[in-house]
């Protein structure tokens, strides 16, 4: 995984002793392996350097000029950011996604912890189970998006024909803001829980079957050794996904932008399709960048501090 | 290696826990059959949930349109038509589409699986100065969303003259670190001593690559490809900023196109996300062992 904090002893291998005549060749392979490290890593190094790191510089630029249209820009310091301070629908997006964020990733985690317990467990057809809960990761954004305007649609959607028939009201699902929110959050849900899913049932999978019996001996029932033996063991799936969670709940966009558009009433307004929608519906570049580094900086310290105060990141693979 | 995921292996935790089961008295015996039929029920009802908005999906795509326009509930259709289909392929470029979107993903996947196993193997078993700052600086991109860098990279794109091509998509999508960083760790596990050896032998560097890593990467290789592929297929951010023209539509971009046309012509919509949903759902079913394993390692989207 990404995270992995601890190498593999592999690099650690030392070398044999070298006498003084072989030490020139050695010398002259260590030159040709450097060069050929480079050379192997030079189709990505210029990829990533050419399509994210100069596009992130040039963005940072960006975000401190006032633009018109894709012209060139005048540098107008820092106004962009004061802008930013001063501007309701940028905070009204920014608590939306903290909003959004807040509930997905709990609610996606708890829901794949429920799913991978269930689906590991003694359960007849236990791998189509599993099938089915991950189908919905081949399903694009954008069709999972109108998979749900075709359900929550309050006029013809089939889950207000639902309510209606257990006798509960119908809901605003688009008109109404909260009951819009709700909608995307589930939409989500229903996309993300399946992958949730998976990294538990790797974590699961991984601790041995005489940690229960031993829990067992001592006398712990179901809720003791899923609270003391299964809940601390997934503890480096349980943080991976977390900043994977927080990190795809900053940065959501396909569902919203396609199922509400940040609507109604900017209800469902968050960061990335508010940056979006400025940089190429209104075409304030410059001020589109701005958000998308503040965007990027609470990212960066999420993760930097979530890093840091994890005790279970060493075990993390 | 790969570790085996597997969606459908058999777990040690699992057996462990039907051990005791079975030997306990006839009492805790009935509390496991309850406990058994509890759990069936609950992942019936998760799969109901999961499973009900596709169903629903294919029943509004091949129903006629004035079923669909009824106030009642109906679970199921009544009749069953192609006309949605027909719609579709009579308003839209759909062939046109198709093409773009597999001519897009199949190139992103191949470029990725290449770039990034040169890449990998110079970060697992070159031992250079700097590798590991490069190594870092490209795990950080993978927090970086493309919206974030998506005016300067717009600005980028057309100057480089890319704009209009499927290059424009293609490029962009192939600088992602999270193939570098999946390579990498597999090609940790290929044993240094075998590329010593080989080195020791007189071979150079792309020859160990080609005749002792590419061999042993196969695995790697399929995993690569098939989630490279699926996040292309599906992806919608950049290519909305990137094909402006009709013609160089990717699905998901048509399929929002669409939708902006049609607007509450569901049959329509649906037909189209079906044509867009259906080739990646079959491959994720029949090679689901490399997508889970995938995802497993990576959890990046």
């Amino acid at each position: 995984m990404i995270l992995r904090a601890t190498e593999p002893p592999l690099a650690t291998t030392t070398p044999a002793p070298v006498t003084s005549r072989r030490r020139g060749r050695r010398r002259a392979e260590v030159g040709r392996e450097s060069r050929a490290g480079w050379l192997f890593l030079g189709p990505n190094i210029l990829l990533l350097g050419i399509f994210v790191i100069v596009p992130l510089l040039w963005a940072i630029v960006i975000s401190f000029q006032s633009t018109n249209g894709f012209g060139a820009g005048d540098f107008v310091g820092s106004a962009n950011y004061e802008r930013l301070a001063g501007d309701p629908l940028f905070w009204r997006s920014a608590a939306n996604t903290l909003l959004f964020t807040a509930i997905v990733t709990p609610l996606s985690m708890a829901g794949g912890l429920g799913a991978a317990v269930l689906f590991n467990s003694v359960l007849p057809a236990r791998g189509v189970f599993r099938s089915i809960l991950i189908v919905p990761m081949a399903i694009s954004g954008v069709a999972t998006a109108l998979i749900g305007v075709l359900i929550f649609n309050e006029n013809s959607g089939v889950l207000n024909d639902l309510l209606g028939f257990v006798g509960l009201p119908n809901v605003n699902w688009q008109s109404g803001g909260a009951s819009a929110f709700v909608s995307v959050i589930l939409v989500t849900l229903w996309w993300r829980v399946g992958f949730n899913m998976l990294i538990y049932l790797a974590g699961l999978q991984g601790i041995g079957p005489e940690l229960y019996e031993a829990a067992e001996l001592d006398g712990a029932g179901a809720w003791g050794r899923f609270r003391h033996v299964t809940v601390p063991l997934l503890g480096p799936s349980t943080f991976f996904l977390l900043i994977l969670n927080v990190i795809y709940s900053f940065q959501v966009f396909d569902i919203v932008f396609v199922m509400t558009g940040g609507g109604p009433q900017n209800a469902t307004s968050v960061l990335v399709t508010y940056a979006y929608n400025t940089g190429f519906v209104t075409r304030d570049q410059g001020y589109a960048a701005a958000i998308g580094v503040v965007l990027l900086l609470v990212t960066f310290v999420f993760t930097a501090v979530r890093w840091s105060t994890s005790r279970s990141r060493d075990h993390v693979e | 290696m790969v570790t085996t995921t597997s969606v459908n292996g058999n777990t040690r935790a699992t057996r462990a826990r039907h051990r005791p089961a079975r030997s306990a008295g006839p009492r805790s015996r009935r509390g496991s059959r309850v406990g058994l039929i509890a759990r069936i029920a609950g992942a019936v009802a998760i799969s109901i949930v999961v499973l009900f908005p596709l169903y629903w999906m294919l029943v509004v795509a091949f129903s006629p349109r004035s079923e669909l326009l009824g106030g009642t509930l109906r679970l199921w259709p009544r009749s069953f038509t192609f006309e949605n289909f027909d719609r579709v392929v009579a308003g839209f470029p759909v062939a046109t589409w198709f093409g773009n979107s597999v001519a897009i993903s199949t190139t992103v996947a191949v470029l990725t699986v290449l770039v990034n196993l040169l890449g990998g193997y110079a970060l697992a078993q070159l031992r250079f100065r700097g590798s590991s700052v490069v190594f870092l600086i490209a795990l950080t991109t993978l927090m970086i969303p493309v919206q974030v860098i998506m005016v300067p990279l717009f600005r980028l794109v057309t100057n480089l003259g890319l704009y209009g091509s499927y290059w424009a998509v293609i490029l962009p999508s192939a600088a992602s670190a999270f193939g570098l960083f999946l390579a990498r760790q597999f090609i940790l596990s290929i044993p240094r001593d075998l590329i010593e050896a080989a080195r020791i032998d007189g071979a150079s560097h792309l020859r160990v690559f080609t005749s002792i890593v590419l061999p042993l990467s196969k695995p790697l290789i399929a995993v690569l490809f098939f989630m490279t592929l699926l996040q292309s297929w599906n992806d919608f951010a950049w290519p909305l900023i990137a094909l402006k023209q009709n013609e160089l539509f990717t699905l998901p971009i048509g399929l929002l196109y669409l939708q902006g046309q049609f607007g509450s012509d569901f049959g329509a919509t649906m037909a189209f996300a079906l044509i867009n949903v259906i080739p990646m759902v079959v491959l994720f079913l029949v090679f689901q062992r490399f997508f889970v394993q995938g995802f497993a390692r990576s959890g990046l989207k």
